[in-house]
């Protein structure tokens, strides 16, 4: 559930990385946010597609012993993204700030965020059937958080030596000449 | 694995790849290995969901043939356990 709506989850995942495309001036850096963001969307739809698999079939009194019971006087099976605590997801669980090195850092923190979660997750689930799709996830955090520092690389290789690193390259820099 | 499983794992398979080669070559535009490779998968893949689509029905919303029926809600989800 977490790994949905959660702060850490895939839905912040999808439109931290969505959301701050549309600044970024690099080509480079512009394509990885969109295509990681993207797929993040379709992690989205396979986390959901597992809580939905776990739940559908619930009855009142497994519901009672699993603790679900208060989700689902709200919910009942529906999915609504909201972490693992029960806290409804937020914006402000992600930032885009329109400068991309402050962006780049923050997303490849995400992403190892999003791994160690799915780390906390592998320890205590040993349903096969869950465990292979939440190891595949993991991996692919790791091959995200390799682009994104190839992107960061990108972005410092382009950068003034003089600004390495002082102000915004994407809007300080015509700032404040 | 009947012929309709097989090359719905193939579609899968190299929909992965390509997904994976796609970030890559968004931080490697010119790497001429990965370029290669994208070029061969692409091909396999789009000869796979043609056939596939031409025998068993729409993958894709764009490619539904309205044939007097709606074919695109026959199929079940994904998540409703057939993936």
């Amino acid at each position: 559930m977490s790994q949905f709506g959660g702060p850490d989850g895939e839905l912040a995942a999808s439109q931290r990385y969505l959301s701050q495309r549309y600044s970024t001036k690099n080509k480079k850096v512009a394509a990885i946010l969109t295509d990681i963001g993207t797929e993040e969307l379709a992690h989205m739809e396979m986390v959901c597609a597992i809580v939905h698999q776990l739940t559908r079939d619930l009855t009142p009194q497994q519901i009672v012993e699993s603790g679900f019971e208060k989700y689902y006087v709200d919910h009942t099976l529906a999915l609504w993204p909201q972490s693992a605590g029960g806290i409804p997801f937020n914006s402000c669980f992600f930032q885009s700030k329109g400068d991309p090195i402050t962006d780049l850092v923050e997303d490849m923190a995400a992403e190892q965020k999003a791994r160690t979660t799915y780390d906390n997750i592998l320890r205590l689930v040993h349903d096969q059937d869950v465990c292979d799709p939440i190891k595949f996830l993991r991996k692919r955090e790791i091959i995200h958080f390799q682009r994104f520092g190839e992107a960061l690389r990108i972005i410092q290789d382009e950068l003034d030596r003089k600004n390495f690193y002082a102000i915004n390259p994407d809007f300080a820099a015509d700032q404040c000449k | 694995m009947d012929n309709r499983e097989k090359l719905f794992a193939c579609i899968t398979a190299t929909s992965f790849v390509l997904d994976d080669l796609r970030l890559f070559l968004d931080t490697h535009p010119t790497d001429r290995e990965a370029l290669a490779h994208w070029e061969k998968l692409q091909k396999v893949r789009n000869e796979a969901v043609e056939e596939y689509t031409k025998c068993y029905g729409p993958i894709n919303s764009y490619d539904v043939d309205v044939n007097n029926k709606w074919a695109w809600i026959e199929e079940p989800w994904p998540w409703e356990g057939r993936c």
